[in-house]
């Protein structure tokens, strides 16, 4: 494998070096929280790396990808709350309910394009949300609390922030590799072709709907599992999850990183999740001594530039931040 | 930057040595709705907590005291986060605050899996009273089916046979209605819980109350809900017909946006304004001075939660580690509640009286809420026998 | 029967006030092909900008109609700031950009207006209930949001069938490239229908503030039935919205009312009162992925399509 040490890879490798060490600075610092941040970032960076597979590689503009997240942690909570609390059987119904629903969804919804393809994913998501909501046995708009997290027969300790954070590194890592196997292999190409030119690839003689739809239901059951991990991660689940603004949040973090590319939704998601959490400090830390109160005031609004910067990638920049560094490393190579 | 000074802290806290018996300064997390229409209360609140720290000297225990506000946004999941925020970024000695009895229930494990102590100024979740108490939580509000409790003893002695119900589809509605109809003599001829919180078209559940022609209709809409429910309720031209009684649906907040509605609308409180001790003399006037309006139960409760940390901390001279100390001196309820004297039962909930509180015009002409009559005494919840504690 | 009506006026008041908000949205996708999340946050806009024009006025009518324009010119500015650049792009860039306006929005009125929301009152005049059937009340303002939305609805007709800006509008809808190559002024053709899209949806979110509500984020929840009417009714076609409405406003709304009633027979009073709502949410989704699924383009798709 030919790696060139490009801007984009040096920051990938230092990005997972980060990752990987992560654990240690904990346990030097104390600071249990980065270990919780960075657990919520990388649950998330699967289920953004999942979107990505269908929407950045297969151009499916799937707007209910956040309803999978629902379903694979909402298996996870009924079961526990019924009193079925091994990991064994809770994340492989999560896995298989995930991908039933996904082979729904997309058996109806790729007949259709653009818009309408839009509008059919969105309204299962929402159906899920409102069944969700309308369980009064497991809470409804309230919520569920898990009490006793997966049990995995002594193998591992999920209550253990360290093995857990592992696990989730572990799942994400995989789960990126198993992407880069797809999308490198004869049924990869199919799906990008299919991006592209669909009814080219029909002509060829590839029966795309068939691959599109697998590939569906593989994003579906990864983000399942994500469900699954973020369930046990945030030990409560409820139907906020699934609502549509979420799948929203999720698209945001593909864009931001770099559709189409293998880490851009790893990127994108630490980029959005540390600036959450960074950024208001920042600004009030730089700004105080310059305009005093009103930098304490602007760090509490700092949200108002998340919707235009959307706005500005989407026009500007469709790479991402992946696209913009391989372009910073092109400049310094021409200059 | 603010990591890098956290490192830096924690680094020289290594450095001091295990176990630093003295503490420089008390951390308090305090969560409560502070945007979307109910914010008003979120603000009471904060009004209330600080003002009880004015009181105080801005000190607890003789320690510098620091309060970190986080809002819920009303949502349950977004409630926890910023708990769990609370917990271990902020590493808080005392959590308190929580309007909502679903963002309660939502946040509890992370605070019991903690040991951090949490003060609930308001939330009274049947479940908190009964199989989930904790040694680690405190109520300054209630439990919340002892006010509708109280409410069905002051609707028997009114003589009324029937009653329909509205309320919220979530856990506090639920509890309401039900802790109503546990005291109530008489028939419940129908039940409606609305969509919670979105819901705010009642037009529906008041033509089928209409139509099921009760002697009395039972309401628990807290905030906004609770303006326009009152709207419709006269609106419908059911306020001559139908009498109305409620919980927590008319405070000093909504009051002003009820106006003529809530005339002669009969609610039950632990705490009404007029009350005549010492300490409740005090926080209403200096309130009044302080914010230019008038508190409501939730702030009073939040104003005793204050008062409560505080005996805490006193009672261990600052030493915030010797956690079972001070929850002994907190199971002594050893201050002065601005509700009157009262008790803590084994859940760590209070045995209080309740009020019956009505909506008057006072000598100015002006509509306020005034004490009547006490419906019930030293009041304890129906879930303690479900407490494990003694 | 006398409940039954009432729901049945909620529904109808519920459904026009749908209409107003998805014949905006068919207008503008179906003429500049443009798929608009941000249409929720004019919804919004419209409600917070009659709220502190009441508010500022000290009357309602004077209010209200200066927060409809406010609303136009918003839609005006917005169109010519940052939406203009998304004509002739992919849906999906529609979508992202127009989430990411809803985010701006969202956060612009935290700053301007704080967090805490706004509130509408009615004047004492309008405040009332009126007897339409003996022993039937309804609330006078319910009854002037009707009103008021048929007669947009009338105006829209006319507009849309009688008019010259009406037949450009329908020409635009089916075949976009042949209106330009005919010399129209395209740029303003599409910066008015965007307008009377924005006063449209600006209209539906102050009329329903006094009755419901005026805080951040609602234009979130109603968008999504806005677009559920406007693929259920054919994009592009006002016609096709006004009935997808309607009917998606009655089913909700007699739903909402009647199967609590019903679920109540099969199950205990607490799931039924969850479930309830639940599923009257979503049996509007079902129908729309039958109607996708089998009519693609809509029950009233527009000519040409």
């Amino acid at each position: 494998m030919n790696i060139s040490l490009n801007a984009r890879n040096i920051t990938v490798i230092v990005l997972l070096a980060a990752l990987i060490l992560l654990p240690l600075y904990v346990a030097v610092t104390g600071d249990r929280f980065m270990l919780t941040l960075f657990t919520r970032i990388v649950i998330m960076a699967l289920a953004a790396s999942s979107l990505n597979l269908i929407l950045g590689y297969g151009g499916m503009m799937s707007f209910g990808h956040a309803a999978y997240l629902g379903i694979g942690g909402y298996a996870v909570g009924m079961l526990a709350h019924e009193g079925i609390g091994t990991g064994f059987i809770q994340w492989p119904v999560a896995l298989l309910v995930s991908a039933l629903f996904a082979l729904i969804v997309g058996a109806l919804s790729l007949r259709t394009r653009g818009v309408y393809f839009i509008m059919l994913t969105l309204a299962f998501a929402q159906m899920a949300y409102y069944i969700a909501s309308g369980l009064s046995r497991y809470g409804g708009d309230d919520g569920l609390t898990i009490y006793k997290r997966s049990q995995f027969a002594g193998l591992i300790n999920l209550s253990n922030k360290i093995q857990f954070y592992y696990l989730c590194l572990a799942f994400l890592l995989g789960g990126i590799y198993l992407i880069w196997r797809l999308i490198n292999s004869r049924f990869g190409m199919v799906i990008q072709g299919s991006r592209s030119n669909d009814a080219r690839m029909q002509a060829i003689g590839f029966p795309t709907y068939r691959y599109r739809l697998t590939c569906f239901v593989i994003a579906g059951t990864m983000c399942g599992l994500a469900g699954a991990l973020l369930a046990n991660h945030t030990d409560f689940v409820s139907p906020a999850m699934l609502y549509w603004t979420r799948s929203g949040d999720l698209m945001f973090m593909v864009i931001l990183g770099g559709m189409g590319s293998l880490f851009g939704p790893l990127i994108g998601t630490v980029a959005l999740l540390v600036l959450e959490e960074a950024l208001p400090s920042i600004i009030k830390l730089l700004g105080s001594p310059l305009f005093g109160d009103a930098a304490g005031r602007a760090a509490e609004y700092w949200q108002i530039v998340l919707g235009p910067l959307l706005l500005l990638v989407v026009i500007f920049a469709r790479g991402g931040i992946d696209g913009l560094l391989q372009k910073v490393s092109q400049k310094v190579r021409r200059g | 930057m603010r990591k890098a000074l956290l490192i830096a802290g924690a680094a020289v806290a290594l450095a001091a040595g295990p176990a630093m018996a003295q503490q420089k300064s008390i951390k308090i997390g305090f969560i409560s709705t502070f945007s979307g229409p109910t914010a008003a209360i979120g603000n009471d609140m904060r009004n209330s907590f600080e003002l009880a720290l004015d009181h105080l000297g801005r000190k607890i225990g003789g320690l510098p005291v620091e309060v970190i506000y986080e809002d819920d946004q009303q949502k349950p999941e977004v409630g926890k986060q910023k708990t769990e925020k609370l917990i271990e970024s902020d590493k808080v000695d005392f959590i308190s605050g929580y309007i909502w009895s679903n963002v309660l229930l939502a946040s509890l494990k992370p605070v019991v899996d903690s040991k951090t102590f949490l003060i609930v100024a308001n939330a009274g979740p049947h479940q908190l009273a009964g199989e989930l108490c904790s040694p680690y939580v405190f109520s300054t509000s209630w439990q919340n089916d002892q006010t509708p409790q109280a409410m069905g003893h002051y609707m028997n002695q009114k003589g009324v046979k029937s009653v329909y119900l509205i309320g919220p589809n979530y856990a506090a509605g639920k509890d309401m209605l039900g802790g109503m109809v546990s005291t109530f003599k008489g028939k419940v001829v129908g039940q409606e819980l609305t969509v919670w919180p979105t819901q705010l078209d009642f037009s529906a559940e008041l033509s089928k109350a209409r139509a099921a022609k009760p002697d009395a209709i039972f309401v628990f809409y807290p905030g906004a809900a609770g303006v326009q429910f009152l709207n419709q309720y006269v609106q419908a031209g059911l306020k001559g017909q139908i009498p109305l009684y409620t919980a927590f649906t008319i405070d000093e907040l909504s009051l002003p946006r009820q106006g003529e509605a809530a005339l002669g609308i009969p609610g039950a409180q632990e705490w009404v304004n007029d009350l005549p001790n010492e300490a409740n003399k005090k926080f209403v006037a200096d309130y009044q001075k302080k914010y230019n309006s008038s508190p409501t139960f939730y702030g009073a409760q939040s104003y005793d939660a204050v008062n409560l940390i505080n005996s805490a901390v006193v009672a261990v001279k600052g030493d915030t580690s010797k956690k079972e100390d001070m929850r002994k001196e907190m199971e002594k309820a050893n201050f002065k509640s601005v509700r009157g004297p009262f008790k803590y039962g084994n859940n760590h909930m209070p045995i209080q009286n309740f009020y019956l509180q009505d909506v008057v015009k006072n000598a100015e002409g002006k509509l306020v809420l005034k004490t009547v009559a006490t419906i019930v005494e030293s009041n304890q919840d129906r879930f303690h026998v479900e407490c494990p504690m003694k | 029967m006398l409940l039954f009506i009432e729901q049945c006026l909620n529904g109808l008041q519920f459904g026009l006030l749908l209409f107003l908000l998805a014949a905006g949205l068919t207008l503008v996708f179906g003429i500049m092909d443009l798929v608009n999340l941000a249409h929720g946050s004019l919804y919004m806009m419209g409600a917070y900008f009659a709220a502190t024009f009441v508010a500022w006025t000290g009357n309602f009518i004077a209010g209200v109609l200066l927060a409809l324009g406010a609303t136009l010119a918003l839609g005006i500015v917005l169109e010519f700031v940052a939406l203009r650049h998304l004509y002739g792009r992919n849906h999906l860039d529609h979508v992202l950009a127009t989430f990411g306006l809803i985010l701006f929005f969202d956060e612009l009125v935290r700053l301007v207006w704080g967090p805490a929301g706004m509130s509408l009152s009615l004047p004492a005049w309008l405040n009332t209930a009126v007897e339409i059937m003996p022993g039937v009340y309804y609330s006078m303002y319910r009854l002037s949001i009707i009103v008021v939305s048929l007669l947009v609805a009338i105006f829209l007709y006319v507009l849309v069938m009688r008019t010259r800006l009406g037949m450009l509008i329908r020409a635009g809808a089916s075949n976009r490239e042949m209106v330009g190559a005919l010399g129209v002024n395209i740029k303003l053709l599409y910066t008015l229908v965007f307008g009377l899209g924005a006063a449209l949806a600006g209209l539906a979110g102050l009329m329903q503030a006094p009755i419901l509500t005026v805080q951040i984020g609602m234009g979130e929840n109603i968008l999504i039935l806005a677009f559920v009417i406007i693929v259920i009714g054919g994009i592009g076609s006002i016609r096709g919205a006004f009935v997808a409405a309607i009917f998606v406003g009655v089913v909700d709304t007699l739903g909402r009312s009647f199967f609590p009633d019903l679920l109540r027979l099969m199950l205990s009073k607490d799931a039924a009162s969850t479930a309830a709502p639940a599923l009257s949410s979503m049996l509007i989704y079902l129908l729309m992925a039958i109607i996708l699924v089998a009519r693609p383009a809509g029950l009233f798709p527009a000519a040409g399509k």
